[in-house]
C-alpha cells in the first residue's frame, strides 16, 4: 500500500441543492441554510449553500433546455455565449464563476450535490473515479459513524470519460443521491437522512483540517461500466416495464438469464450479459429520455492510502 | 298481528317490487389513459389495448381505450395549460373556442362531443378513467355520487374479487370539494387511482394491480348484461371532507412537511394528538380535530401546487339497491 498521502486543508466549501429542479430534499435543505446557516458551520470552516438551477426549482422540473448536471463540461464551460443557448448553460457557467473555474487553483476545495431518484438505491454515494482520495476518505468515514443506514459508494464515471457534475467544478466532490422518492415530493424520512449525511461530512473535513490521520483501508465500490436500455417499438415508445423481479433491487446481484423487463402482453426479457452486474438506478423517471432503464455496475476494490493535511 | 309466514313473505313482496333497481344495460364503454400524461399506468394500458384489445372485449360491449390528453402524455407531463380533470363543468364545457383557450379546454369539448354530450341520453353508458397518485392509496376506486347504485354493486363485485386485497372506494360527493372529472361525462363514471408510483415511472405491479381492477369491473357488466340479479349489498367507503394544506410562511413558502408517522399511511386512522407535519426546526404538528378521520392522497406530489398536504375522510356504510338489467 501506498504512503501517507498529504493534501491542503479545505477551506471553500459548497453544498448544491435543486440541480435538478423536481429533486425536492436538497432544495428544501438548501433553503433551510440560506435561512439559517448554523448547522454549516464548524470550527475550521464553513460551507456556502446555493440553488443550483433556481428557473427548474420554480418551475418543478428535472431542467428547462438542457440537463445541468451533463452541462459542466470544458466543452460547455469554455464555449462562448449565444443568443438562444440553453439556460443551463448559462447557469454553468455562472456556477464555475463563484465556485470553479475548473481545474484551476482558484475552484472551491469541495462541493456537495443532493440528489434524489425513483430508484431504491437507499442513500448511496457518489463519486467520479477520477478524485479518489479525499471523496473515498469521507465515504469511509460516513460509513463508519454515520449509523442511519447503508452507504453504498457507486463511482459514476468511465475511467477516460471527463466528470460532467456539478461538483467537478470544485477540487474535489461528493454527491449524495437518495431515493426512492417521486420527482415534486419531499418525505420527511429522507431529508433527515440527508441532513445527517451533509453533517457526518462536514464532521470529516473539520476533522481532517484539525491535523488527523486517517488510516488506509480497502473499500469495496460499484464501478459504472454502461447502461441498458427499455425494449422499445420502431416509433420508440416502450413496448415493456422493468420486471417485477428487478424492480427495487439496485445494488443486488443481476446474474444471466435473470428476467429484467416484462412485456404487456406478459412475455419475459432476460438479461443477456456474460457476466454477473450490480444494476443502479433502476426505474428511475428521468432516464426514460436518456435511453436507461439501468445502469450496470461492477463491484471493486479500492486500496486507499492513508491521508492527514499538509 | 302477522303469522310466521305472512312477515316474510310480506317482506319478499317489498323486496322485489321496490328495492331492485332496473337499470339499462350497458352497451358504449370507454376507458380513458393519460388524463395526467406523467400518470403512466393508464397510458400505457390504454396504448397497449389499441394495439391488442382482446383482453378488454366482452360479448355484447363496445369497449374503448382512449388517450385523453395526448399532448401532456407526449411531453410526459400532468398538463399543457391546466388541469383536464376539472374542466368538465358545463361553463368550460360550452365556452366559445377562441385562439387562446386552454388546450385542455379544448381537448375537453372534444371528448365531450365524442363521448358525451354530459348529461344527455347519447353519452356513453361507462367510463374508468385511470390514474396513478405518488400517495400509498394501494387500488382506490373513486365515487362521484351516493345514489348510483350500478357503481356501487360493480364496486361491491371488484372488493369481492380482489379480497383479501383491499380496495378502498373514496367518495368524492362534496358540495364544494367535488370536482368536474373527464368521466363525469359518463351516465357511470369511475376512477381508478392505482399508487404509490413515482410520475414519469412506469411499476410493472402497479400496471398489473389497474389491469386486475378494469378485468374485473369489465366481467362485472359482462354479468349484469346477462341478467345477474345482485342483491342489496353495503359497502364502506371513505367519504371526503375537507383538504389540509401544508402550513405556510407570510412568502407561502412551506414550512412543515408530513410527518414521518403520517408518510404512508392513506386509510389508516388518524385521531387527535396523532402527528401530522414536521417543521423545518424538527417539531412535531399534531392533529387537532375531536374525532377520527381517515387521510388519504398524503403527499401526492401533483397537489403541492393545489395546496393539498393530504384530504381528511370519513367512514361511511353506503348501501346499494338491488340490481338487475332492464333487458333482461
Amino acid at each position: 500500500m501506498a504512503a501517507l498521502q498529504r493534501l491542503q486543508p479545505v477551506s471553500h466549501v459548497a453544498v448544491s441543492g435543486g440541480t435538478h429542479g423536481n429533486e425536492m430534499s436538497g432544495i428544501y435543505l438548501v433553503k433551510h441554510w440560506l435561512r439559517e446557516p448554523s448547522a454549516l458551520q464548524r470550527d475550521s470552516f464553513s460551507a456556502t449553500p446555493f440553488l443550483a438551477n433556481p428557473l427548474a426549482i420554480e418551475r418543478c422540473v428535472r431542467y428547462v433546455g438542457r440537463d445541468l448536471n451533463r452541462t459542466f463540461t470544458k466543452q460547455f464551460l469554455n464555449s462562448k455565449a449565444t443568443q438562444d443557448e440553453p439556460y443551463e448553460v448559462q447557469r454553468a457557467r455562472k456556477i464555475n464563476q463563484l465556485y470553479g473555474p475548473k481545474g484551476s487553483a482558484q475552484a472551491f476545495d469541495f462541493l456537495f450535490e443532493l440528489h434524489n431518484t425513483t430508484a431504491n438505491v437507499g442513500a448511496c454515494l457518489i463519486a467520479s473515479v477520477q478524485d479518489n482520495l479525499l471523496p473515498m476518505h469521507m465515504c469511509h468515514f460516513i460509513q463508519t459513524h454515520c449509523t442511519l443506514g447503508h452507504y453504498p459508494i457507486l463511482l459514476y464515471n468511465l475511467p477516460d470519460q471527463e466528470a460532467y457534475s456539478i461538483s467537478s467544478v470544485a477540487k474535489h466532490g461528493l454527491a449524495f443521491e437518495l431515493g426512492p422518492q417521486p420527482q415534486g415530493v419531499l418525505r420527511a424520512d429522507l431529508l433527515t437522512q440527508m441532513g445527517a449525511l451533509v453533517a457526518c461530512a462536514l464532521d470529516f473535513i473539520d476533522l481532517f483540517n484539525k491535523g488527523t490521520t486517517f488510516p488506509a483501508f480497502e473499500t469495496e465500490a460499484y464501478r459504472f461500466i454502461g447502461s441498458v436500455d427499455y425494449p422499445r417499438h420502431p416509433d420508440g415508445e416502450l413496448c415493456a416495464s422493468v420486471h417485477s423481479k428487478l424492480q427495487d433491487k439496485d445494488f443486488l446481484p443481476l446474474r444471466p438469464g435473470d428476467p429484467i423487463f416484462q412485456t404487456f402482453s406478459g412475455e419475459e426479457i432476460l438479461y443477456q450479459g456474460h457476466a454477473t452486474i450490480y444494476p443502479v438506478f433502476i426505474n428511475e423517471a428521468a432516464y426514460y429520455e436518456k435511453k436507461i432503464a439501468f445502469n450496470k455496475t461492477e463491484k471493486c476494490s479500492l486500496s486507499i492510502p492513508a491521508l492527514q493535511r499538509e | 298481528m302477522l303469522n310466521e309466514f305472512q312477515q316474510p313473505l310480506k317482506l319478499l313482496n317489498r323486496m322485489t317490487s321496490c328495492s331492485v333497481v332496473l337499470e339499462a344495460p350497458v352497451q358504449r364503454v370507454a376507458i380513458f389513459g393519460g388524463t395526467h400524461g406523467n400518470e403512466l399506468s393508464g397510458v400505457f394500458l390504454v396504448k397497449h389495448w389499441q394495439k391488442n384489445g382482446a383482453e378488454i372485449q366482452r360479448s355484447g360491449l363496445q369497449v374503448t381505450p382512449f388517450i385523453t390528453n395526448p399532448r401532456a402524455v407526449k411531453k410526459c407531463t400532468r398538463y399543457i395549460d391546466c388541469d383536464l380533470n376539472r374542466v368538465f363543468d358545463p361553463d368550460n364545457l360550452g365556452r366559445k373556442v377562441m385562439e387562446d383557450i386552454p388546450y385542455e379546454v379544448r381537448k375537453a369539448q372534444e371528448i365531450n362531443n365524442l363521448f358525451g354530450p354530459k348529461g344527455s341520453d347519447v353519452a356513453y353508458d361507462l367510463i374508468f378513467d385511470l390514474h396513478n397518485t405518488t400517495s400509498n392509496m394501494g387500488g382506490t376506486l373513486i365515487l362521484e355520487n351516493s345514489g348510483n347504485d350500478f357503481i356501487m354493486q360493480m364496486f361491491h363485485y371488484i372488493k369481492n374479487a380482489l379480497a383479501p386485497e383491499s380496495c378502498p372506494v373514496f367518495l368524492i360527493e362534496h358540495p364544494n370539494l367535488k370536482y368536474a372529472t373527464t368521466r363525469s361525462i359518463a351516465k357511470h363514471p369511475v376512477g381508478v387511482e392505482v399508487g404509490p408510483q413515482p410520475q414519469g415511472v412506469l411499476r410493472a405491479d402497479i400496471l398489473d394491480k389497474m389491469r386486475k381492477i378494469i378485468k374485473h369491473g369489465l366481467d362485472f357488466v359482462r354479468i349484469f348484461n346477462e341478467g345477474e340479479e345482485f342483491p342489496p349489498c353495503t359497502i364502506e367507503v371513505y367519504r371526503i371532507i375537507e383538504k389540509v394544506d401544508y402550513p405556510r410562511n407570510k412568502n407561502d413558502d412551506i414550512i412543515a412537511i408530513i410527518h414521518p408517522c403520517l408518510q404512508d399511511q392513506d386509510w389508516q386512522p388518524l385521531n387527535k394528538g396523532d402527528p401530522v407535519f414536521l417543521t423545518c426546526d424538527g417539531e412535531t404538528i399534531a392533529y387537532e380535530g375531536d374525532s377520527t378521520v381517515y387521510p388519504t392522497f398524503v403527499n401526492e406530489a401533483a397537489y403541492y401546487e393545489k395546496k393539498q398536504a393530504f384530504v381528511k375522510t370519513v367512514k361511511v356504510k353506503l348501501t346499494a339497491k338491488g340490481l338487475r338489467s332492464s333487458s333482461s
